[in-house]
Parts: structure tokens; sequence; C-alpha cells
């Protein structure tokens, strides 16, 4: 099922933990937030999406599931 | 704008308002004010007036205020004294962001910093015996300057420090009396302690200064941030920093760390103690997640759930900061009540943590309300706040976290832990405003490795 990445803005302290976890999916210069490189990830990266989501400090970060 | 006023709590009578109240019994006057007045009351703290914020709605008006709106600078004068006039560190909310910005707080530092701390803990624990008695305050206030000082300023100044810093660093802390909002510079026993114990620390900075200065580094490899501080010079040519300076900018790049991660060590030991069973699990959970033979610094920062939602209900009942602050830059209303210009505003982790409309059974040490689907601390956010929220939201959570699952990592698979003293004698000290644990806070060890104890459960 597709799933989409979102991210909440008023959150994002840029700890760059997603970063670590799924470095083709995020990233995060020095002193800003988050950028998402690719929002609609493939099945197959899902795991290490969930893992950013978990890892990110100030839960900025979730995962929303698409309708086919 | 509402004219209602907000209502103040029973009590204080006398000339400092609630201060003596606040001296010996914070999270009692505190409770006091949400029982009497509700989301929003009254207290008064020597000459000012404290409005004293709890529950979602207000909470949420607290945390998602502006520097500009709600001052944190000015809310702590006594922090002044501890990391010396006019240094240049203080506890602006920017200058902390500027940390994690540095890089020091960064994601791609946190397995570096899992080694640095499976390390630390390995050489405190090197001289144990097969069993014996530790203070959990002396035990792990020592472990986290060590711990602070490698993965917030470097593991080569960090090399030059010894128990003399510890000990000298948490009677610094103590000085910390709420009397500091009467003067922090009081002529009484603690803010004096307090005085001394910074000028012993400068001391002991010094020797390391002139060592530096004595034996500089030979390549740029082998260079920390103390080794660059002293050879900035003025446009006269004299050091740009003094000891003192210098000093009092690594006190504030570790206080924020220290006390809390110290406090929050001892009681995820001390609750795993008054629960065996949870604590029977972690161990299980420890040793299943390391049979696949990896590093520490590989699982502390990988999912342990089990060890985590016993670290966030620690924190919940137990939060390091019992109360946050802000001085009111300007006129507000939160749930129809007015804040104005120069009145203290204040939330309390310790109070809002346990509102039992939030958190069912609320005194009760209950990891599985972190579970899915209660997970109450996403479903709480304005309220589940150890680590406060929004966009003032403590920025070492993450590093935090990880240090207690590697120091744990290491400790409950190397010794079993059991009490030394009733259960209900483990308390905080709630007389300073960096609340700590009472003394003595006692537990035995016992190695797991011995010979005897392979035979069966540790």
């Amino acid at each position: 099922m597709p799933y989409k990445i979102e991210v909440d803005m008023d959150l994002c302290q840029g700890h760059a933990m997603c970063e670590v976890e799924a470095p083709d999916y995020f990233k995060v210069p020095k002193r800003r937030q988050v950028e998402i490189l690719n929002d609609e990830p493939p099945e197959e990266d899902r795991p290490q999406i969930e893992q950013a989501v978990w890892a990110c400090p100030t839960q900025a970060l979730s995962i929303r599931e698409e309708e086919d | 704008m509402t004219t209602a006023i907000v209502p103040r709590v029973s009590g204080g009578e006398h000339e400092h308002g609630h201060l003596e109240e606040f001296r010996t019994d914070p999270i009692g006057l505190m409770q006091r004010v949400r029982d009497e007045c509700g989301d929003v009351g009254i207290f008064q703290l020597a000459g000012k007036q404290v409005v004293f914020l709890s529950g979602a709605e207000a909470n949420e008006f607290f945390f998602r205020s502006s520097d500009d709106d709600l001052d944190q600078a000015a809310a702590y004068p006594f922090m002044t004294p501890i990391f010396g006039q006019g240094v240049v560190f203080d506890t602006d909310p920017e200058r902390r962001k500027e940390m994690l910005h540095n890089a020091a707080l960064r994601g791609e530092q946190m397995k570096g910093h899992a080694t640095t701390i499976e390390r630390e803990v390995r050489r405190m624990i090197a001289d144990w015996g097969d069993e014996d008695e530790i203070d959990l305050l002396d035990f792990f206030a020592e472990l986290t300057i060590y711990t602070s000082s490698a993965c917030l300023i470097g593991t080569k100044f960090r090399e030059q420090l010894d128990g003399r810093f510890a000990r000298l660093y948490h009677q610094l802390e103590q000085g910390t009396d709420p009397l500091c909002y009467v003067d922090p510079y009081l002529p009484i026993e603690s803010f004096r302690l307090r005085d001394e114990a910074r000028l012993g620390l400068v001391e002991l900075v010094q020797e390391i200064m002139n060592d530096r200065i004595a034996n500089p580094p030979k390549d740029k490899g082998d260079r920390d941030m103390l080794d660059v501080l002293v050879t900035i010079r003025d446009d006269e040519g004299n050091p740009r920093f003094s000891a003192n300076e210098i000093t009092g900018m690594f006190i504030s790049m570790m206080f924020a760390g220290h006390h809390t991660s110290s406090g929050t060590a001892s009681w995820t030991l001390i609750e795993m103690l008054r629960h065996t069973d949870v604590y029977a699990d972690v161990v299980a959970e420890l040793e299943e997640l390391y049979a696949d033979g990896q590093e520490v610094s590989f699982h502390a920062l990988r999912q342990i759930p089990k060890l985590e939602n016993v670290l966030k209900e620690t924190l919940r009942l137990h939060p390091p900061l019992i109360i946050l602050m802000r001085v009111a830059r300007g006129e507000f209303e939160v749930a129809g009540y007015p804040i104005h210009e120069g009145e203290m505003v204040a939330a309390s982790p310790a109070i809002s943590n346990r509102i039992a409309e939030d958190f069912p059974e609320p005194d009760s040490f209950i990891p599985d309300r972190y579970q899915k689907p209660r997970q109450e601390d996403l479903i709480n956010r304005w309220t589940w706040i150890p680590f406060g929220a929004g966009g003032h939201r403590c920025v070492g959570a993450a590093f935090a976290t990880m240090q207690i699952k590697a120091i744990f990592s290491v400790l409950l698979r190397e010794y079993a832990f059991e009490m030394a003293q009733p259960s209900d004698s483990y308390r905080n000290d709630h007389s300073k405003m960096v609340v700590q644990l009472a003394q003595p806070a006692k537990v035995r060890y016992r190695s797991r490795s011995r010979p005897a104890a392979t035979s069966g459960p540790g």
C-alpha cells in the first residue's frame, strides 16, 4: 500500500536523527530543518522510514497511508 | 482582554510569600495551586507573582510562546553566579540550539557518544569487586561528569578530570537555593559553598590550561576546543579568555545535561528495584538483544522497548526539572485569565505528568502505559512533559535517552542490583532549584559472571 512521509515543521529542531536512519530520504543541513528528498518511498524501504520516524526526538515525522 | 482575576493559592502570609514552602515542599505547593485554583493560579515567590499553569490548554500556551513573549533567560536568577557574570554561554535557548547545530548533539555524533559512554561506564566499574554497596548519587553524578565532558567538550579534556571536578561540580549545583529569588548573593552557607566550588573549578581548569600551553598539540587531530581557546589573543596580544571565563563556558555546556542525567539514571534503577518483575523483563530483553553479538553503540541507538518504557515512566514520575519558568514580556490571556507584563509564568512537569485524567493511576509505576494503543506520552503531548514541549523542548532528549540505554546495557548485564535500604527511603532533595537524589541512596551490586551465579538466574 502506498504511503507518504509527513513532517511538522513546528516541531523539527534539526537533530538529523532521520538522516542517520534513512539518508536517501532525509537531509538536515547544519543549523537548518529537515528536507525530505522523496516523500513517497517504495514499500521495500518502509522499515528504514519507520526507524527514522521512531528516532525523531521531537516526533516531527509521521507516515500517512494512502489509498491505492 | 479579560478582567478575570487569577485565584491565589492559600498560605504564603509571610514576608516572602510562599518562598519558605517552595524551599521545603515545592511539589506540595504546586499541587495545591492546581487543586485550589485549577489550570491557572498564583503563588508568590519573594517579590514576584508566579502565574502557575497546568493541564493541556494552559501548558500549550506556555510551550508555544516565543522567547520574545515568555522570556526564559530572566527567569533563572540562580544561574548567573554559577556560570559567572558576563560568560558568553548562558541559558538563552538560542545558545542551546547552537550546541545542537554545532554538531555535538547531531544525529551523526550519537554512535561515537554511545561508544564513549560505554567506555566511561566500564571505567567506573573497573574496580568493583564481586559484591558491594554504592551510593547512587555519588556514582551517577561522577559518571555523568565524565560522559558529558567527553561528549560535549571533548575526550581530551575529560582525560584531565578526576573525582575532584565531579565533587566541586556537585557542590556548585547545590548552590541553587530558591532564596536566589530574593537575592542570589545573600550571605548563606549554600551560596558561599557555591562560590567556593566555582573558584575550585577555575583552579582545576587553570591547571589544565597551563598544561595545554606548556604542551601544545602536535597536530590538528590532537587539538580540542580548549587548545584553541588558550591560543586566542586580544588586540593587545593578551590571552582573550581567562580561566574564569573558560570555566564558565564549560560549566554552562555541561549544566543542562548533568544533574538531569544523573538523577534519571538513579531513578531508573530505583524503580526497577522496586518492581522486580519489570527489572527481570528488562534484563531478559537486553540479553536477547545482545545475543546477536552487536556492540552497545549499535543497540543504544535502536529500539529497546521495555527499557525505553521504563525510562519514560521514570521520567514521568521523577522529572529532573520540576518547574519551568519564564518572565512575561507582554499582556496575555490563557484559559480566560490575564497574564501581566513582568509576572513570572511557570509550568511543572512534576504536576502535569501526574494529572489523573491523562494518566490513569497517576502515582503508580506502569511502563505499559506507553505500549500501543495507549501511548500516553504521545497522546498527552502537552501534559507528558519531562523534556518540556514545543520549540523549547530539551535538545538533549535524544542524547539523554541513548545515554540511559547505553549505561544500563552495561550495568544490568554485568551486575545484579538490589536495594540496600527501605524502598520508600529513596527520595529527592527538593530544597534547591536543582533537584538531586537525597543521600543515603545505597544499592547493593553483585557480579552476574561469578561461577556461583552462572547456574541460576542472577
